[in-house]
């Protein structure tokens, strides 16, 4: 019934998988397991099943090595798994293709990655409304377009994959808009260059862009989209670095599909259920758990490992996965001192050569302060419970100090998404409200389950008889 | 220190039975602070599944659970604030031959407790809930049923008080307590606090509250699992529970089903509710999709636990601290979302100096016994 190993690890991303394959060639028995169909995470994520894409950029390219490199290794493969409760160590109860599965491990590895962010203007829930990394998945995973004409919004590297995915594929961008300006741009490119593979990676899809003459607007931001039942035009116009709406024309685009993100927040459920210690990071996109260098968390035989901590992106996210699965390694005493040391060294040092960059890019992608103070009372910022920040701003001024008692006076947080698209800007607005910084506003309380569970796949078939319940209490 | 008394009354611990009891206080003339941990109703009274029913209340609170739903159901009107309550009708199913033997004794005494409640058949349970399972054999009904959104509660009460004129300390917690010959000093990080009378109001934490005093009461930490869907389309209209107690189950108007009935997960006093058992919240999902079948289709959207408080004969602890004057206790009352409200009113009329309308559960039975 329940599959006991040595190292559970959570998540099949870049992360994950390097955590599974050096945590097994040190000789672990390795159980990987993702609600994907195959191993890649959204970056490097594998193409649908029987789906051959005409053309494979890098990530494909870097995600079928990971893939191939899985396949002949020893690791337990358990894909399509969608796992519902995290116990303490380590126990994970998962929704299989043929009912509820458990597995245990007295170490777990938590690589779960990261969710987009949005920061809401009016319309952004309309249908044809998608983020970036939604986006990404379309193109990437299933050769889809967005919409056929496709305005791309936002902030961060993902606006330049995203535009020149769609021109790669065929369609039309209506036009890019980003919110940082030239020069923003420019002072980045220093650190950049530190990684001239991916600098080149992202010059290619700025070739691709002007190829297909896009109107390209740096320094704008989407003030709001249209539509009567779906997306019909996208309104932007000037913001400052700040992303504060800045004087200047407004312009008009028609389109039947907005892609827009405003960076990514780190996905870390699992060591904020386990209650592993955390801090906010404003750089890595939120609050991340408190790490040693090998990605062990303050919870023993708890490690966490790539963008759900901190946000760095998928090479980065390699490099902290193969560390925290030689950590583990080492710590179940299967590698010696000096093996350790010599092949964490080879991780410690590519995490390091990326660093400018990564710290390049996620200040691209972190969240803008001015641009959340921004947002106009009657815009709806938890989508799934129809929240506006003017409902916040009441329940804040009502006495709600924190997140979770926010959360409490208003439903903000408490839809299917359980907060994990609208947490980061709803606790921002409740930190800008208060006037304090964002660590006194803290983050939701975690619970199980890590995503939304259909009832039928959790209890498989059972007799009435078998159900364990309990002698009533006292009358 | 000065020990000059500030407020004629002190509440340590701010949920509803805290809260009721400093809202009426106040509202009677005392001048009162309520001093908490953390914000107002945030544990058992904001966490719990809101149900305000009497087929899983004891017999010996049932004149205080009927007070109580009455209370909750015209928060409007005394507490001035909505907490989303909804009156219906309330089943308890029994499947099985012994499920009935339980729910014709329980209901029985209930019944002659003052709860209006009936047996009614198969088909009559049918009409009054027609999205439960036909594979009922005979449910206890109940018209005073209904539930809350227990979530409100803390920002309802804590609007009531500070409109009162209570002086509301939340985020603050207590971290003794001292007896002075003119009352008590709350002593707290952000100084003392005095008072002429306390109550300790403090559910799972009367415990170590009581310490304070040098009085040793054991109170067990109940950790009770629940369970959120998304929101769903209508699949039911009543409160519904089993015989055993151990489901209690509805779906709130804006659709989402709240499924509990104090199945065990693990935590303590100290941490709080910390995990759930999956086995146990599977259990509980079972029995809430045999119950109502149109279920099975939903999706989790979220698990939690909340702790609940036990005396040794699970019934409360509310009146006069012996030997210690000025002092009192109130909490640890079994179902207390839905009673907690009639029992503080009702220490709180003791305080103020009234005999109150219903009788209290003076903790000298469980110091007793407490004492070889």
């Amino acid at each position: 019934m329940t599959r006991q190993a040595d190292l559970l690890v959570l998540g099949a991303g870049p992360a994950g998988t390097e955590a599974a394959l050096a945590a097994s060639e040190a000789g672990l028995d390795v159980v990987l397991i993702d609600e994907q169909a195959d191993a890649g995470g959204q970056g490097w994520r594998a193409p649908l099943s029987g789906l051959t894409l005409p053309r494979k950029g890098p990530d494909a390219e870097a995600g079928d090595a990971l893939r191939a490199r899985l396949a002949a290794s020893r690791v337990d493969r358990r894909f399509g798994r969608r796992v519902w409760s995290i116990g303490g160590a380590f126990r994970l109860d998962a929704a299989g293709p043929d009912g509820p599965e458990a597995y245990q491990a007295p170490r777990l590895i938590a690589a779960t990655g990261a969710h987009e962010r949005v920061v809401p203007f009016p319309g952004w829930t309309l249908p044809g409304v998608i983020g970036l990394a939604g986006a990404t998945v379309l193109l990437k995973a299933q050769a889809v377009l967005p919409g056929r004409r496709v305005v791309v919004a936002g902030s961060g590297p993902l606006l330049f994959a995203v535009a020149a995915g769609i021109i790669a594929k065929g369609g039309e961008v209506a036009a890019i808009v980003d919110m940082d300006n030239r020069l923003a741009w420019a002072k980045r490119l220093p650190g950049l260059a530190r990684r001239f593979d991916l600098l080149k990676e992202g010059l290619g899809w700025t070739w691709s862009i002007l190829g297909a003459r896009v109107p390209f607007l740096a320094g704008y931001g989407v003030r709001r989209a249209t539509g009567e039942t779906e997306l019909s035009s996208v309104i932007v116009g000037p913001v400052d670095a700040n992303g504060a709406p800045a004087d200047g024309t407004e312009r008009s685009f028609d389109c039947d599909a907005l892609a827009v993100g405003h960076g990514l927040v780190p996905g870390g459920e699992v060591p904020k259920i386990l209650r592993a210690d955390h801090f906010y990071d404003r750089l890595r996109g939120g609050f991340i758990p408190e790490l040693d260098p090998f990605g062990r968390t303050t919870i023993e035989n708890l490690y966490a490992c790539g963008d759900g901590t901190g946000i760095r992106g998928a090479r980065p996210s390699a490099a902290a996965g193969r560390l925290a699965g030689l950590a583990a390694a080492y710590d179940a005493e299967r590698l010696d001192e000096r093996t350790f040391d010599a092949l964490a060294a080879l991780s410690l040092k590519a995490l390091a050569d990326y660093r400018p960059f990564a710290d390049t890019v996620a200040a691209a992608m972190a969240l803008r302060p001015a641009q959340v103070a921004a947002i106009t009372p009657e815009t709806i910022v938890c989508r799934c419970e129809d929240v506006t920040r003017a409902e916040i701003d009441a329940a804040v001024d009502a006495g709600a100090g924190d997140i979770n008692q926010m959360k409490h006076f208003t439903r903000c947080g408490m839809g299917p998404c359980q907060g994990r698209m609208c947490g980061d800007v709803a606790a921002e607005l409740v930190a800008q409200r208060r006037g304090v910084p964002r660590d006194e506003v803290g983050f939701w309380t975690q619970r199980v389950p890590l995503r939304p569970v259909p009832f039928d796949t959790m209890i498989g078939t059972f007799d009435y008889a078998d159900i364990p319940i309990p002698p009533p209490a006292p009358l | 220190m000065s020990t000059a008394p500030t407020y004629d009354l002190g509440v340590i611990g701010g949920g509803v039975v805290g809260s009721t009891l400093a809202l009426f206080a106040q509202r009677g003339g005392l001048k009162t602070a309520i001093i908490d941990r953390g914000p107002l109703c945030r544990e058992a009274s904001g966490v719990n599944a809101g149900t305000l029913t009497l087929q899983m209340t004891r017999v010996a609170l049932i004149p205080h659970a009927m007070r109580a739903h009455a209370m909750w159901a015209s928060a409007r009107e005394w507490l001035g604030h909505d907490v989303g309550v909804v009156v219906c009708d309330g089943l308890s199913l029994a499947f099985t031959e012994r499920e009935a033997a339980l729910l014709e004794e329980r209901a029985g005494k209930r019944r002659a407790a003052g709860a209006p409640i009936t047996i009614v058949s198969r088909d009559e349970a049918l009409r009054v809930e027609p999205g439960i399972s036909d594979k009922i054999l005979m449910a206890g009904h109940c018209v005073v049923d209904g539930y809350a959104n227990a979530y409100l509660t803390g920002q309802a009460f804590r609007a009531a008080l500070i409109e009162a004129g209570v002086a509301v300390m939340e985020n603050r917690p207590v971290k003794g307590l001292e007896r002075t010959d003119k009352g008590f000093v709350a002593e707290t990080a952000e100084g003392p606090v005095t008072f002429r009378r306390v109550v300790l109001a403090g559910g799972v934490w009367i415990e170590p509250m009581m310490a304070w005093l040098g009085v040793h009461l054991p109170i067990k930490v109940l950790v009770n699992q629940l369970t959120v869907t998304e929101r769903i389309r209508p699949v039911m209209r009543t409160v519904v529970g089993i015989a055993s107690g151990l489901l209690s189950l509805k779906q709130y108007p804006h659709g989402t089903v709240v499924i509990g009935g104090g199945w065990q997960g693990l935590g303590d006093r100290e941490r709080g509710g910390v995990e759930l058992v999956p086995e146990r919240l599977v259990g509980n999902i079972r029995l809430a999709c045999h119950a109502i079948p149109e279920l099975a289709g939903a999706r989790l959207a979220r698990g939690w636990a909340g702790l609940e408080a036990e005396t040794a004969d699970a019934l409360p602890a509310a009146g006069p601290i012996p030997g210690i004057p000025d002092a009192y206790v109130c909490g640890s009352i079994h179902s207390g979302y839905t009673s907690g409200p009639s029992i503080a009113r009702s220490l709180a009329d003791v305080i103020l100096g009234r005999e109150p309308d219903l009788p209290l559960f003076p903790i000298d039975r469980l110091l007793k016994a407490a004492t070889p």
